[in-house]
């Protein structure tokens, strides 16, 4: 499948935030999006996932326009990964992962056999399912993000998009998330994600998507895209970029600040 | 903590689900069997003393129309004033616990109770001009229905003005507390100029909360609000569940905020609105009885919803039991309801301190 952004412009009333934003996403696509605070990262999702007001411009499933679509239908095709938070209630990590069936259900039903197997299979999938029984807002930061994943997952959409997934994350479990991210994404799942390290542009992402301070959008492959001219234009610093090969052999390149 | 228990129980054993359903499943039996001991108890209490055998002959041979074996005097006082009255503290209690335990989750604060969009003080205002005005017991509830949900509405009307697509629940909660407070001087300004003979009193009384005098027809008017907006709460209850995380990420998950939101105020102002009409103002209940409700099945609407309906008629069948029964004088509900509110909250945010940081 194909989700398509041609010239998007949205924002909140009176502030235009994304100006005539274009790319496209293909199932199996990971696309890093990067860019400094404030340029419209979280916006851009929001104009994706019909949040914010689009003032111009179209986003399209395979050629059809969704502005017109149900919240259920958007949520059977493109599913969200918040940033862990916690929630006022304590729900059972089960139950909230049950939530991502929610689209599948009829508005006045409830969750069925199959919906708790689908979210147990998910939990699986994710290799979280010692989780299941835990209480969702006891858990780590680590563990929470997975849930959510595993929700989005039990929502079973073509599209995720995540809002930084590796943000309050040990540099341990950053590194677990985006190798979960790249298997789905190998199932043939297509994936935007933000990130503040250009780095995981180089780890996991087929595209990167790089805004610049002023907003102007940098679209192509990791290589084309996160070099040392574009990255100081976007966050204003001077970055290295150092090709290396890791010990199984694969040759990536590094980046780091000059300081 | 039960829902830790409950977790805890739950990963100690293979089969976890199984063991969840039947201590929930037990939890609905012993609450059930409470229920109806408490419901017979309080038939039998009261000035007009009716033991438990005579009112089973009673039902027996009402039900089978056999010959009367009692006084005239024993029937009227069991099934026009006891038995209305007993339906009615059931319906009270578990319609302002309903509606306190959607307004936390639609909310996403356990602090909140069903009041907070004005529909208590609406409704009490209501009240209050229908007795200024001299209006028949009647009257006085349909003015406090009425007023009740227009305070909602007028509340929810602002809110929607001024917030126009950003950050609604913030604006309709400090709009709330505004429509409260404006309603609550409408209040204290018909104290003011009520003739203090005979109309201050019962404007006083009825603020207070009480369910004397309940008859057949005025619980009969009030089951039909409160079954219209029953049903819907309990069919939304899953997407209840979902909104309490945000209305941001409940959109994103196929829930049609903006709809499910309006139906479930909707629903809980008939619910707050109704009961007010009838029992006057009556605190505490919808802000206890769902934190009991949650500290024993967690927060899942899926069971929170039906116990705090089933504990909150318990609760209130024993309050006003002892508003009939501690003195020979009746003591107003509201002031009971607080008296006992008030501390065993206080209780409950000691146990249930974890849950809250």
């Amino acid at each position: 499948m194909k989700l398509e952004i041609t010239n998007l412009t949205c924002g909140y009333r009176n502030k235009i935030i994304n100006d005539n934003i274009s790319f496209a996403l293909e199932s199996g696509d990971i696309i890093c999006l990067l860019g400094p605070n404030g340029v419209g990262k979280t916006t851009l999702f929001m104009g994706l996932l019909g949040l914010v007001d689009v003032v111009s411009g179209s986003v399209r499933v395979d050629g059809e326009n969704i502005r017109d679509w149900s919240n259920k239908r958007l949520a059977k095709t493109i599913a969200y990964v918040p940033q862990a938070h916690t929630p006022p209630f304590a729900f059972l990590v089960l139950d909230v992962v049950i939530m991502g069936r929610n689209a599948h259900m009829g508005s006045f039903s409830k969750p069925t056999r199959e919906d708790i197997n689908i979210a147990d299979e998910t939990l699986e999938k994710l290799g979280i399912t010692y989780l299941r029984n835990s209480i969702y807002t006891e858990i780590s930061g680590g563990e929470r993000q997975m849930v959510l994943i595993a929700r989005a997952l039990a929502q079973q959409p073509a599209f995720l998009i995540m809002d930084e997934p590796t943000a309050n994350l040990d540099y341990g479990n950053q590194a677990r998330v985006l190798s979960r991210i790249k298997e789905l994404a190998a199932s043939g799942l297509g994936i935007i994600m933000t990130s503040h390290s250009p780095d995981h542009a180089f780890l996991c992402s087929t595209k990167v998507a790089l805004f610049l301070k002023d907003r102007s959008l940098l679209i192509g492959s990791p290589l084309e895209i996160v070099t040392e001219k574009n990255l100081q234009q976007a966050y204003g610093i001077e970055i290295n970029i150092i090709p290396s090969r890791l010990s199984n052999g694969r040759v990536l390149q590094l980046c780091t600040p000059v300081i | 903590m039960g829902t830790h228990e409950t977790q805890r129980d739950q990963l100690c054993t293979e089969d976890g689900k199984k063991t969840s359903v039947s201590r929930t499943g037990v939890l609905y039996a012993v609450l059930s069997v409470l229920f109806v001991v408490i419901f017979l108890y309080s038939v039998t209490l009261g000035r007009f003393s009716l033991s438990f055998p005579e009112l089973f002959n009673m039902f027996w041979r009402k039900m089978f129309h056999l010959p009367q074996t009692w006084t005239d005097a024993a029937e009227i006082a069991l099934f026009n004033i006891r038995l209305p009255r007993i339906v009615a503290a059931i319906l009270v209690g578990g319609g302002l616990s309903a509606a306190g335990a959607v307004f936390q989750g639609l909310f996403k604060n356990p602090m909140v109770s069903p009041d907070l969009l004005g529909a208590s003080t609406g409704a009490g205002f209501g009240a209050c001009v229908a007795i200024s005005l001299s209006f028949s017991t009647f009257g006085i509830q349909i003015s406090a229905f009425i007023c009740g949900i227009s305070a909602v509405l007028l509340t929810y009307g602002i809110a929607k003005f001024v917030s126009r697509s950003s950050n609604m629940m913030f604006t309709l909660i400090l709009t709330g507390m505004v429509i409260s407070t404006m309603f609550s001087s409408f209040i204290s300004m018909l104290k003011f100029v009520a003739d203090p003979n005979n109309k201050l009193p019962a404007i006083t009384f009825w603020l207070m909360g009480g369910l004397t005098g309940v008859n057949l027809e005025q619980v009969i008017a009030l089951i039909i609000p409160l079954g219209v907006a029953i049903v819907p709460i309990l069919l939304l209850r899953y997407q209840l569940n979902i909104i309490s995380f945000g209305d941001q990420e409940a959109k994103t998950l196929g829930v049609n905020v903006r709809l499910v939101r309006m139906l479930l105020i909707v629903c809980s102002t008939l619910l707050t609105a109704g009961t007010v009409a009838i029992a006057g103002m009556v605190g505490w209940i919808g802000l206890i009885i769902p934190h009991i409700a949650r500290l024993l099945v967690g927060p899942n609407y899926k069971h929170l919803l039906p116990l705090s309906i089933l504990i909150g008629g318990i609760f209130m069948m024993i309050v006003d039991d002892l508003a009939r029964g501690l003195f020979s004088i009746e003591i107003p509900l509201g002031i009971l309801t607080s008296i006992i509110g008030g501390p065993f909250f206080i209780y409950l945010l000691f146990k249930g301190r974890r849950s809250y940081e």
